[in-house]
């Protein structure tokens, strides 16, 4: 039932939005997993972002895509709260320090277990548009003790000029998705940590059409 | 619905047995050297397909889905400008203004409100852009905002309307019906890219402006030119009211103006440092791609055609 109102909302409404509204420049797009278990990290700048990873996915893995979000923003009121459970079927993470870190890795690797893919922001909130953050620790950390679940890092670009944090007036343009080759756990946090940062800085490089939103900032 | 005059319906199944030879020469050439990769061909061609079967449908519905579908596509080259030309951060509702121009310019076309569809743009969304803008307050760059978006806007939005405005121009020639000028001019630019590029592999030596576009040769330019006019002498009085004489005259403005259009938008293309606008249609590139020298020639044909034959 939930699978299936999952597709609906995206055929009906989330694609045809992202494809008239938005559209995509997308790079390497074979480089998506196919199956799960799996990681998705990609930068954040956007409400949109989320939406934009998972309607990269084909319908039939669909059900299979959940992106880790804030309980304190996704869970906040009664609507809200209704989409990001059922149409976008969040993995809730509580930012205020109410829950043991511990158990918000074990959610997530639960997930892992049954076999899904899972969408993180590891630079945490969206922050200025078009602005990297450093990235956070997390993902090695949950991903440790399985290192044969591939990291595939995406890179969005011109989305934070779309709807950038704070605005609600959603202004139509394309925007670069470029996805890079799968990084493993396999290694010690510092490399991981260091294969992360130089995969984003080859995305970016591939983002031509994109330089100039670095300049304005 | 479809009811499509003689001529139009005549030149329209012309359009799409060129696509079949087009996509049966390319199963031929594949089954010839099966070692060799047609796929970015394929692509090419599928694409076509996808253009040519549109157009041809909504044209053919009548002249409001017309209307509406050239609204679109002006939509969907704005948003390719704003997308790889630069702008500020702060100029996010300044663009979103301008996107509200599309509507107003073809709500003018629709109501046959020619003074108000030749002025809306190049006067008053010029004056009005920066009075928004100032409002931001953000004086860094406004200068070159303001040129910025007003130039968007004329190519993605005004240029483009004038094939909507020529659906509604008093039929002429009924054999051709409102259709006819609007293929004639969308059919001639394509064809001239056609002849430009392959007189050019041609007979292409000497190159006409080496440092924007490498491509482009005084061969490819000038034979293109010579079959584009002799072509648009031959099919303008089908598809048009113009005599053939006017005709030559019209096929010969089409040829310079859809290479200058061409070489324009590579400009922009070479000063970004990109090589497509964008991944909107696959094996063309993006949208502006497509549409580079319809932006020239469709308000140069658009104001001869209405000049000379009324």
């Amino acid at each position: 039932m939930k699978r299936w109102l999952k597709i609906l909302s995206f055929m009906l409404v989330v694609r045809p939005l992202i494809i008239i509204v938005i559209g995509l420049n997308v790079y390497q797009r074979e480089r998506l997993p196919t199956q799960g278990p799996h990681v998705i990290i990609a930068n954040h700048n956007s409400h949109l972002d989320t939406l934009v990873l998972m309607s990269l996915f084909p319908w039939s893995q669909l059900h299979r895509v959940r992106p880790v979000a804030a309980a304190d923003y996704f869970l906040s009121n009664r609507w809200l709260a209704w989409f990001s459970t059922n149409v976008l079927d969040i993995i809730p993470v509580h930012r205020d320090g109410s829950a043991e870190r511990k158990d918000l890795l074990a959610d997530c690797q639960t997930a892992l277990k049954a076999g899904d893919i899972l969408i993180l922001f590891p630079e945490g909130s969206r922050g200025k548009p078009e602005a990297m953050q450093p990235m956070k620790k997390g993902v090695y950390h949950m991903l440790k003790e399985t290192p044969a679940i591939g990291v595939t890092p995406v890179l969005l670009r011109g989305l934070g000029r779309a709807l950038p944090k704070g605005e609600a007036l959603l202004v139509p343009r394309n925007c670069d998705v470029a996805v890079g080759d799968s990084i493993y756990a396999d290694q010690t946090v510092e490399n991981f940590m260091r294969a992360v940062d130089e995969a984003f800085v080859d995305l970016k490089a591939q983002c031509q059409g994109s330089a100039w939103l670095d300049e304005g900032l | 619905m479809f009811e499509i005059a003689p001529h139009a319906r005549t030149v329209v199944l012309a359009v799409l047995g060129l696509l079949c030879v087009a996509s049966l020469s390319r199963l031929w050439l594949a089954q010839r050297n099966p070692t060799r990769d047609y796929q970015e061909l394929k692509l090419r061609i599928r694409s076509w397909w996808w253009m040519i079967g549109l157009l041809f449908v909504v044209l053919m519905l009548n002249r409001q889905a017309g209307i509406v579908f050239f609204a679109f596509l002006s939509y969907l080259a704005l948003k390719e400008f704003f997308s790889i030309v630069p702008t500020r951060l702060t100029d996010r509702r300044v663009l979103f203004w301008a996107y509200l121009a599309i509507p107003l310019q073809y709500f003018w076309i629709w109501h046959d409100w020619y003074g108000m569809f030749n002025v809306f743009v190049p006067v008053y969304v010029f004056l009005f852009l920066p009075v928004r803008m100032l409002l931001l307050g953000d004086n860094n760059g406004f200068i070159r905002s303001a040129g910025v978006i007003h130039w968007m806007v004329m190519l993605a939005v005004y240029c483009i309307s004038h094939l909507a405005a020529l659906l509604t121009l008093p039929v002429i020639n009924d054999a051709a019906g409102y259709l006819g000028p609007v293929l004639f001019v969308i059919f001639l630019t394509q064809f001239n890219d056609v002849c430009q590029y392959i007189w050019g592999k041609q007979v292409g030596r000497r190159k006409i402006i080496p440092l924007v576009s490498p491509n482009k040769t005084w061969g490819g330019f000038i034979g293109g030119c010579v079959t584009v006019t002799l072509c648009s002498g031959l099919i303008g009085p089908y598809l048009t009211g113009l005599s053939w004489q006017l005709s030559l005259v019209v096929g010969a403005m089409i040829a310079v103006a859809g290479f200058f259009g061409d070489v324009v938008i590579s400009s922009v293309k070479r000063d970004l440092g990109i090589k497509d606008t964008g991944q909107l249609i696959p094996g063309h590139g993006g949208i502006l791609d497509r549409l580079d020298s319809i932006i020239y020639t469709a308000p140069i044909f658009f104001h001869f055609y209405r000049y000379f034959a009324y």
